[in-house]
């Protein structure tokens, strides 16, 4: 450093400080990712062999059987519908849920608690964990995948729809409130209409992932194509699980393109 | 939303009648808006008489539900050594797999990203993340198990994947999204392809690839408590034996764990996030 440029010679894009802050960090993440891994009960001997493993495990994949593909359109369906009908229960019960939950719209701190609560809750336990409840209270089959992927699309669905009504443009709703409308008349028409490219928006999203998700409620005994996947892996019937690995990537990818198509329509 | 002369049609019209009725938003003509209600009632009836549902047995539910709910309270802690086994492992699951994760998905997003990957490597690198996010995290689970056997290590791998190909998309569609003057101009001074990923990708990315990464945790420990249910560890194995043993006392606490987990590491999450601004 001298007297004509007072700069560094060696350009420094952080402070000392600042490099130490940034490397104390580092090294705790590294810390806990490195404590977390050597904790785990893990037998790397397995580890070892995976690669044979997982090419044993493609070759007796292939050939896929596609003479099982008749056989897996009806249970492809089931689990089109779970998703199909478990969007549709939570669009019918996350819209209220999401009006109770809105700091504008909902009726007291009390009312807006309980709908925070359901939502949290409702967002806090997996679909498969809702389906191993659902199957025990309904029974094995596709109601109780229907009420699994509803009750968590619940708390997805009504946590943006509300977010979507606390923005909602304030003088579009007094100016209702002002033709001295009731309160449900200023929610229908003063709120609603603003809020409804999100719901429809979110719907459609949410359908999307409600398919990938139904595609495993089976494994617990919930409906839809899990059921014959599970069977077909636990009886080795490999070339039979590729037709409906195969079938599943193109129900999944043909719902995205959908959901992406109706979104971009919608918004 | 609605243009404005359609609005101006309307307010014409409504100057001749006495009530104003709200202009359509989605289906102009209502000959549209019954077909598109039709077409769902029609649905709903299909898919509904299609279903195998068993009536007499779902008409059960109810009280089954209420038979359950009164054997679940209270919940039973008093197997907490367990409980904490499977929840520490699940926690350990997530943490180890969004670290390897992390890391993984960098070349991986940088090969995804358009304006700087050549073509076929951009193909291949997109092709792989779609093909991973296609399939859900429980299904995975089930073919590492299949591959490396029972417990944590399949459960870790699990993660690894579906961490791998949310983070690279994330930072493929960032690395898209950047100025490219900052590009040029690193580019002018000669440098070479990893000095540009260092002085022109890296400052722009980092914030939000951070952010990413760090709600990518708090996903996984969500996921991490669920893929035990196929055997890949963590204290999914353990909820999905007691629904089975009917031990359901000790599945509500294992439930609640679980939300308190969650719970726990949303705040965690956001706190992080907002920190990182």
């Amino acid at each position: 450093m001298n007297a004509s440029h007072p700069y560094p010679d060696i350009w420094r894009r952080f402070s000392p400080r600042q490099a130490i802050v940034r490397t104390l960090w580092m090294l705790g993440v590294v810390f806990i990712a490195v404590w977390s891994l050597g904790n785990l009960d893990i037998t790397w001997i397995y580890f070892l062999d995976a690669h044979i493993q997982a090419a044993d495990l493609l070759t007796r994949m292939f050939p896929p059987e596609w003479g099982h593909t008749g056989r897996i359109i009806a249970p492809m369906m089931e689990t089109i519908h779970i998703a199909t009908l478990g969007t549709v229960v939570t669009f019918v019960i996350a819209i209220p849920l999401a009006f109770l939950s809105a700091r504008n719209t909902t009726p007291n701190w009390i009312t807006w608690f309980i709908g925070r609560f359901i939502l949290v809750s409702s967002r806090s336990i997996n679909t498969i964990v809702w389906a191993l409840i659902f199957v025990a209270i309904f029974g094995p089959g596709a109601m109780a995948g229907i009420w699994a992927i509803a009750f968590r699309s619940i708390g997805f669905m009504g946590k943006l729809i509300a977010e979507a009504i606390e923005e909602v443009d304030e003088g579009t709703v007094e100016a209702i409130e002002a033709t001295g409308a009731s309160r449900l008349k200023v929610l229908l028409v003063g709120v609603m209409p603003q809020v409804l490219p999100v719901i429809f928006g979110t719907t459609m999203y949410r359908w999307d992932i409600n398919i990938r998700e139904s595609t495993v409620l089976g494994f617990v005994g919930a409906g839809g194509i899990g059921i014959e996947l599970y069977s077909s892996i636990n009886l080795f019937r490999w070339p039979e699980v590729s037709v409906m690995v195969f079938a599943i990537l193109l129900v999944v990818i043909l719902s995205e393109f959908v959901s992406a198509t109706a979104r971009q329509k919608i918004t | 939303m609605t243009p404005p002369a359609a609005s101006d049609a309307t307010r014409g019209a409504a100057s001749a009648r006495t009530t104003w009725s709200r202009p359509p938003i989605f289906f102009t003509t209502p000959a549209a808006r019954y077909a598109f209600w039709f077409l769902i009632a029609a649905y709903l009836f299909w898919s509904s008489s299609t279903l195998n549902i068993d009536w007499v047995r779902t008409a059960q539910g109810l009280p089954r539900a209420g038979d359950m709910l009164a054997r679940m309270v209270p919940p039973d802690f008093s197997r907490s050594g367990l409980l904490i086994r499977g929840v520490v492992e699940s926690v350990q699951m997530a943490f180890a797999a969004s670290f390897i994760g992390m890391i993984l998905a960098i070349p991986l997003g940088l090969a995804a990203a358009s304006n700087l990957a050549p073509r076929p490597v951009y193909l291949a690198a997109r092709s792989l993340i779609v093909l991973s996010r296609t399939f859900h995290e429980v299904f995975i689970a089930i073919f590492f198990v299949k591959i490396v056997g029972f417990g944590p290590l399949a459960g870790l791998l699990t993660l690894i994947v579906a961490s791998v190909s949310f983070i690279s998309k994330m930072i493929a569609e960032d690395i898209e999204n950047m100025n490219m003057g900052q590009i040029e101009a690193i580019r002018a001074t000669g440098a070479s392809f990893p000095k540009l990923l260092l002085y022109a990708v890296q400052p722009q990315v980092l914030p939000r690839y951070l952010g990413v990464c760090i709600y990518r945790l708090d996903a996984n420990i969500r996921h991490s408590t669920v893929v035990g249910i196929v055997g890949a560890g963590g204290i999914g194995a353990t909820l999905s034996a007691s629904f089975k043993r009917y031990d359901y006392d000790f599945s509500l606490a294992i439930l609640l764990t679980i939300i308190a987990l969650v719970f726990i590491g949303e705040i965690f999450s956001t706190w992080l996030r907002s920190r990182l601004r």
